[in-house]
């Protein structure tokens, strides 16, 4: 399926301030300038509290920049970004719905009918591997399966951009190889433009066009990394051992490794 | 040990704790009754002023078989329960939309709540004087005074219900399209949902105290106002006795908010209404 041409992310000089609660003014992200392509898969990684997560909130249109802009397909943000979906390191499901209705939320929110949206979420369901746990409700899932039914909430409405806030940082490292398969098959059926987030540098690289590398405090972006590895990857788990992974992965970690240690150092601080 | 053997000797096990509970329920009401029984009886302690088990017994067969001076029993019942229905409906439903209200608006909860700690610190059951005093002696103020003590329950727990609803979830939806409508709708009020049921089993004893106690302060028709001429005419008894109506009133109600909350919360995990099994 070839990228929508609306999908492009363009941020540029993006800068957020909080107002803590004390009344003080706390810079979250700072004049941070990055583009994910229609259809590209962007990794951002950097250290703990280093404005990922606020960057996300204001593609979405969740959060209002302080300052500079963010345009999605040409258009800039202003609201809730049509066609975006989010999904998040906790499932963000509804406890009380069942699989079948979580799943079907999306299109019902959009106006689609009853029966036809019941039709799509079966179908999304199943494609995501949960057929016949349509009557189950969610504490009755593992983790894995709970994120397939997320995977399926986001991706249903066929979203042009996919916003992922560590969504297998929970996961148990076995379950995490195969939702991370299971997320690029899907990907490459609808290539979404694709934001994630993770503290995993192995999981940036296997999935990802794109690395951008942040620093924190105020979060910025320090260097911005083309992963040139060809498509469709393949396991994961394989692609790992292969020497083009490891001469990206070690010139990535190269950036990464003064951020992280840097960020350690000040947590240490704080905490002696 | 093979495994046919093992599930015998497990449900066998679990037969003898079942058993072990209830004999330990039954001696411990048998203790409890039959030593009131049989220390008002002794005159170690006065019955006069603590009553008699059995002496109970006889005030609620005269209850039922003879009546009171206001009428049939079940006619004071009646006007009793409708009393404490009418104040648990209404302050459940106020308590609910201005919990949400509240809930919902930060600027809101930061204008109205100190008011509101002000208020619930005041004891409010002497508003039953002033209600009565302003609408007499029927069944508004009785209704009002139930309403009040139920609605700062179910308040602050649908306040804090609604606090508490997973930010992630509302993001979620919000990307999804939902308008602020269907946030309310579809996240904030499902979700509070479980504080508020939480809240009606404590809410439906307040509703039956401000009933009573209205109706001890002034009425003239039910049970509140037996209890009132009873303590009048020194019968503990009599006393006691609508105590025991009252109570299996409540159970009764108890029953019906435990069906509503089985159907309402069937998706929750079994472990936390283990927790409230007591």
């Amino acid at each position: 399926m070839p990228a929508d041409e609306s999908a492009g992310i363009n941020i540029l000089g993006l800068t957020k301030r909080y107002l803590t609660p004390k009344g003080e003014t706390f810079t979250a992200i700072k004049d941070v300038t990055l583009a994910v392509e229609p259809g590209q898969f962007c990794s951002i990684v950097g250290p703990t509290g280093c404005g990922k997560s606020t960057t996300l909130a204001q593609v979405s249109g969740l959060e209002k920049p302080s300052g500079g802009s963010v345009t999605v397909g040409g258009r800039p943000v202003n609201g809730i970004t049509d066609g975006v979906s989010y999904m998040f390191q906790a499932d963000a499901l509804f406890p009380w719905k069942s699989v079948l209705r979580n799943v079907m939320m999306g299109p019902l929110l959009l106006g689609t009918p009853k029966r036809e949206a019941t039709a799509l979420a079966m179908d999304w369901i199943r494609r995501v591997g949960l057929a016949g746990f349509e009557d189950r409700y969610p504490h009755q899932l593992s983790g894995g399966m709970r994120k397939r039914v997320a995977m399926a909430t986001a991706l249903i409405n066929k979203p042009r951009i996919l916003l992922m806030d560590e969504p297998f940082g929970a996961l148990d490292a076995q379950t995490k190889v195969i939702m991370q398969n299971e997320l690029l098959k899907l990907w490459e059926e609808l290539r979404p433009s694709v934001l994630f987030i993770t503290h995993d540098l192995d999981e940036a690289v296997a999935l990802s066009d794109r690395v951008v590398i942040m620093t924190s405090s105020p979060g910025a972006v320090k260097d911005i990394f083309d992963v040139d590895l060809p498509r469709p990857r393949g396991n994961v788990q394989e692609i790992r051992h292969e020497q083009r992974f490891l001469d990206i992965q070690g010139r990535i970690w190269e950036s990464l490794k003064d951020e992280v240690t840097r960020a350690y150092a000040r947590s240490a601080g704080a905490a002696a | 040990m093979p495994a046919v053997d093992l599930q015998a000797a497990g449900k066998r096990q679990k037969r003898q704790r079942t058993t072990a509970v209830w004999v330990g329920r039954i001696a411990l009401g048998v203790l409890v009754i039959g030593g009131w029984q049989w220390f008002t009886a002794e005159g170690w302690v006065d019955k006069f002023f603590f009553g008699q088990p059995s002496e109970i017994w006889n005030s609620l067969v005269k209850l039922f078989t003879k009546g009171t001076a206001f009428g049939s029993i079940w006619e004071n019942l009646w006007v009793t329960v409708k009393e404490a229905l009418g104040g648990f409906l209404l302050g459940t439903a106020v308590g609910i939309v201005v919990g949400i209200l509240l809930g919902s608006s930060r600027y809101l909860s930061a204008v109205f709540g100190p008011y509101i700690r002000i208020v619930n610190s005041i004891p409010r059951i002497i508003l039953g004087s002033i209600f009565i005093v302003a609408f007499g002696l029927g069944t508004f103020p009785k209704i009002l005074l139930a309403a009040v003590l139920v609605f700062f329950i179910v308040f602050f727990n649908a306040f804090q219900g609604v606090r508490e609803v997973d930010q992630n979830l509302i993001a979620n939806v919000r990307v999804l399209g939902a308008s602020p409508v269907q946030v309310a709708t579809q996240v904030t009020i499902p979700s509070a949902m479980s504080w508020i049921i939480a809240s009606l089993h404590t809410a439906f004893g307040f509703a039956i105290v401000g009933a009573l106690v209205a109706e001890v302060l002034g009425a003239q028709k039910g049970i509140g106002l037996i209890i009132s001429e009873a303590q009048g005419t020194f019968d503990p008894n009599t006393v006691f006795a609508c105590m025991v109506i009252i109570a299996i009133v409540t159970l009764g109600a108890e029953f019906f908010i435990s069906l509503l909350e089985h159907r309402v919360l069937k998706w929750r995990p079994p472990s936390r209404s283990e927790a409230q099994a007591i």
